[in-house]
């Protein structure tokens, strides 16, 4: 007993100080809040994608896929927005694909530890954190009249290019710097110049990487409506219905859809505008998938 | 290692082959194509809005409390004061932060220190689904199911169709994801050892995030409330469809505004001429967002160096 009771009340102590007296209650309570709040943003989206879906499915069928822009909302169709969706992907997808993974390599692989190159990063930081809508002026002023490529295909193309640079430059970096070093360093013994490493064995292997990078990129893309609609897209009934043609006026889903919200007729504001919804977030969400499949099929960890 | 790893790459250094330098200058010039980009946007920024400000006094754009910039100078009722497209953004950014603020860094403090790997695995994910929305599809869904739901609660006469309650209150969910995530990244990068120590003196977990993990890592929250007020202020398409277009100096989030880039899409919207000064007022209105967000992309550059501290 005598040698029990010392050890007793530590043993009380030491769980006095796991668990002090009311302090259970404000644990619990602090979880609680910040699951709360944590659910909160997962609540909003689940509520916004039900009432998107609730007002939208009605509507949707194969002939809203495959049918112009019309006056009465039960033979309205997003064709035209669509396939100018589709050509706005193809072609910021041949720019921004190759020069940001380009600058990606620069910077990643070959530029010299230099005030220059520092320069370079905070820029590229820096245009990260650029409105969309600024880039739509830019293209508005150089494309659109500095260039004469007009309201056009063009130079919404070239807006969202250079919107989405940064963030291909910055996700393909992280591929590249998931290479090991050893790797280049046993090519370049091998006696490989600097290029060859970096062509046939760097970057395929930060392929994977680069790939969902860019695709993820280009998702949030196609959903930029602000960009387009100041650098040239127009609503589908002024619209060009072939879109091969790059230096018409085009119509995009998210422009599309703008103006249909805006529309006074009920029909139009909420049953089209929110089929034409669906029909963007199958798009991305399609985007998305191809690009989880991606990472999760060919990614390796070193 | 830590910024970059150009010195310690065996590839960055000169190879003598010809076909070699060509491949390396190409590659330089789609660096460099980012300079050329933030040039351009300046050099237009300035070009256009210099000939609005050739015919405008920036006094009066400063200090006029009207945006009317339709018709000739001079004419009546045309006032360029930008006061109440800046106060419009100000107030829905402003909403925006009070949502985003506390759900933005609830999430993070969760997801950094209550949740479990499994919950984090599940919850992050959809996060990201979160920030990739469209935000044409979040303005749809501000005018069609957030407005009328305010308007059943304080009635259809405090809140206008168009307000800038329902536009802030989702630009500040928008943003949640943004503030959510490099806040998040801010706590994980706290030194384990700090926790264990506070955890050690008995701390319970609501201690160590409130006095130990929270303080460790406030440069980098703040940096992240920064980025994210710096998104709302640029945001576009939620404010173009739910906050109106009638330019407002007013705090009343029931009422209806125009933000400074609602005003540039309306403006485009209207295809204005090219050299008419309605068309160059949107270059005006571009360069003063351009400049504000600039500026915050710098302060909270700053602040993550400045007060970052370096742990080992």
């Amino acid at each position: 007993m005598g040698l029990s009771t010392p050890a007793a009340a530590s043993h009380r102590a030491l769980a006095d100080l796991r668990r002090p007296r009311g302090r259970r209650a404000t644990e619990a309570a602090a979880h609680a809040v910040l699951l709360v709040a944590t659910l909160a943003g997962i609540g909003f989206l689940a509520v916004l994608l039900a009432d998107i879906l609730r007002d939208g499915v009605p509507r949707l069928d194969l002939d809203f896929l495959i049918s112009y822009s019309s006056r009465h909302p039960e033979q309205f169709g997003v064709l035209s927005s669509l396939t100018g969706t589709l050509s706005l992907m193809v072609l910021v997808a041949l720019f921004s694909f190759p020069v940001g993974v380009g600058a990606a390599l620069y910077l990643q692989e070959f530029a010299p530890d230099n005030r220059f190159t520092r320069l370079l990063q905070v820029n590229i930081a820096n245009l990260a954190g650029v409105p969309s809508v600024v880039y739509g002026l830019l293209a508005a002023g150089v494309f659109v009249y500095f260039l004469g490529f007009g309201r056009s295909l063009f130079s919404g193309a070239m807006a969202l290019s250079l919107l989405i640079l940064p963030v291909i430059i910055v996700a393909s970096r992280e591929a590249l710097r998931a290479v090991p070093t050893s790797i280049r360093e046993a090519g370049l013994a091998l006696g490989a110049t600097p290029w060859q490493v970096t062509y046939r064995q760097v970057l395929p292997m930060a392929m994977p990487g680069v790939m969902t990078g860019t695709i993820l990129a280009l998702s949030r893309a196609i959903g930029e409506a602000a960009p387009v609609l100041v650098a040239g897209a127009v609503f589908s009934r002024r619209a060009t219905n072939e879109p091969w043609k790059m230096g018409e006026a085009f119509a995009a889903m998210p422009v599309q859809i703008f103006d249909l919200v805006k529309r006074p007729q009920h029909a139009f504001q909420i049953e089209v505008a929110a089929a034409g919804i669906v029909v963007l977030l199958g798009a991305l969400l399609l985007m998305n998938a191809v690009a989880i499949v991606l990472r999760n099929r060919y990614s390796r960890r070193w | 290692m830590s910024r970059g790893t150009a010195r310690a790459n065996p590839l960055a250094r000169s190879s003598g082959r010809p076909g070699e330098k060509v491949v390396l200058g190409l590659l330089f010039a789609c660096g460099a194509l980012s300079i050329v980009t933030t040039v351009a946007i300046v050099a237009v920024l300035l070009v256009e809005g210099s000939a609005f400000f050739g015919s405008i006094s920036l006094v009066e754009f400063v200090t006029d409390t009207r945006w009317q910039p339709f018709g000739e100078p001079g004419s009546a009722g045309f006032r360029v004061g930008i006061a109440p497209l800046v106060a419009g953004t100000l107030l829905v950014t402003g909403i925006g932060l009070v949502v985003a603020v506390p759900l933005g860094l609830g999430t993070a403090m969760y997801l950094s220190e209550y949740a479990r790997p499994r919950a984090r695995a599940i919850l992050k994910p959809i996060l990201e689904v979160l920030a990739g929305v469209p935000t044409v599809v979040l303005g749809f869904f501000a005018l069609t199911f957030v407005t009328p739901l305010l308007q059943d609660i304080f009635g259809a006469r405090t809140i206008d169709i168009y307000n800038a309650g329902s536009a802030g209150i989702v630009v500040g969910l928008m943003i949640v994801p943004t503030i959510a995530s490099l806040s998040e990244d801010a706590m994980s990068a706290v030194p384990r050892e700090l926790r264990e120590a506070a955890y050690g003196v008995g701390a319970t977990t609501r201690q160590v995030v409130a006095r130990v993990v929270f303080p460790a890592a406030l440069s980098g929250i703040v940096a992240a409330v920064i980025l994210g007020m710096g998104r709302a202020i640029g945001e576009t398409m939620i404010v173009s469809i739910a906050a109106g277009n009638l330019p407002t100096l007013t705090v009343m989030p029931g009422a209806q505004v125009q933000t400074m880039t609602a005003y540039i899409v309306q403006a485009v919207g209207g295809e204005s001429a090219r050299g008419s000064l309605t068309y160059q007022s949107i270059f005006a209105v571009g360069l003063v967002l351009f400049a504000m967000t600039l500026a915050l992309n710098v302060v909270a550059q700053r602040v993550v160096r400045r007060f970052t501290q370096e742990y080992g």
